[in-house]
């Protein structure tokens, strides 16, 4: 009954996760450009997420449906960061017109 | 279950990509996946509002987040002992396993108190859902909705793995309550997972 499959290594994962965790919080008060750290904190948190879901949530040693089944919200995230740049563009477009239509009338 | 592997037991056991005690593990998945897609829209939004927000204040000013860090690292401890649960269970310890469920309950339990704490003390400050004294008002708005949102699902996860608790005490052999106890573990490493995004994107970031 008991589909036993073989447990891994949960306290190297555990140190693994704190250490990145520290890390990250390290990484804030890095002297880079605030684009770099942005970067460097979605690297760590997805591999950290992906780390909770491969081993704590068994994912590497399931079946191929199960894997299909995790991926697919990824692929709609993608979707929706499509989906909301235009809008964002647009809006900081505007965002800025304003501030320049706004500085303007100032200068004369 | 028992309709379900009855219709299966019919079938090559090869045609199927998931075995008979998987329903239950897939149907969770699937859960899991739809509730991604809320939480990713969640967090999609607030990203969206964020750069688009002339005078979106400072999180890390605004929050801190010394006690979200050691909230951070209790979650990751509550799986680690939700783990243990499982496989404490699958060697056949069933007080082991109980004891650890109990431990991962707690956890969360201290979790979701950690927030109402930190909730109280911003609010006090001033950050509320309709406004703030720093900047864009949707900071307020966005920070409620998605912490709250995540300790709803941290809540719900204590009230289940509770239950389940029961489940393993009620059921003699252990071996009866190992697939349960694997499915809870799926959801509450997934709102431990939620977290590691939340706390990335909402405090750090």
């Amino acid at each position: 009954m008991a589909s036993e499959h073989k447990h891994p290594n949960y306290m190297a994962i555990f140190w693994y996760l704190a250490i990145l965790t520290v890390v990250e919080i390290a990484v804030i008060y890095l002297p880079l450009g605030k684009f770099t750290i942005g970067v460097l904190l979605c690297a760590l948190a997805l591999a950290k997420a992906t780390m909770v879901a491969m081993y704590f949530m068994h994912l590497k040693f399931e079946t191929r449906t199960l894997g299909l089944v995790a991926v697919t919200p990824l692929a709609i995230a993608t979707l929706l960061i499509f989906v909301l740049l235009p809008d964002g563009f647009a809006v900081m477009k505007r965002t800025a017109d304003v501030k320049a239509a706004t500085t303007e009338p100032a200068k004369h | 279950m028992s309709q379900a592997a009855a219709i299966h037991g019919a079938v090559e056991p090869a045609e199927s990509p998931v075995t008979p005690e998987s329903w239950g593990k897939l149907g969770m998945w699937i859960f899991l996946a739809g509730d991604a897609v809320g939480f990713g829209t969640l967090l999609a939004g607030y990203g969206a509002m964020r750069a688009t927000s002339a005078d979106w204040p400072s999180p890390y000013d605004v929050l801190g987040i010394n006690l979200t860090a050691l909230m951070t690292f209790l979650l990751i401890c509550s799986s680690v002992t939700m783990v243990k649960a499982l496989e404490w269970l699958g060697k056949g310890d069933k007080g082991r396993a109980q004891n650890y469920l109990f431990y991962t309950a707690l956890g969360g339990a201290i979790f979701v108190s950690l927030q109402a704490y930190e909730w109280s003390h911003l609010i006090h400050r001033g950050l509320h859902i309709n406004g703030n004294p720093w900047g864009a008002s949707l900071f307020g708005t966005s920070f409620f909705l998605v912490t709250g949102f995540h300790g709803l699902h941290v809540t719900a996860g204590v009230i289940y793995l509770l239950s389940i608790l029961r489940v393993v005490a009620r059921r003699p052999a252990p071996a009866a309550s190992y697939n349960a106890v694997e499915i809870a573990g799926l959801y509450w490493h997934f709102v431990d997972l939620v977290w590691i995004m939340v706390f990335t994107f909402m405090y750090l970031l």
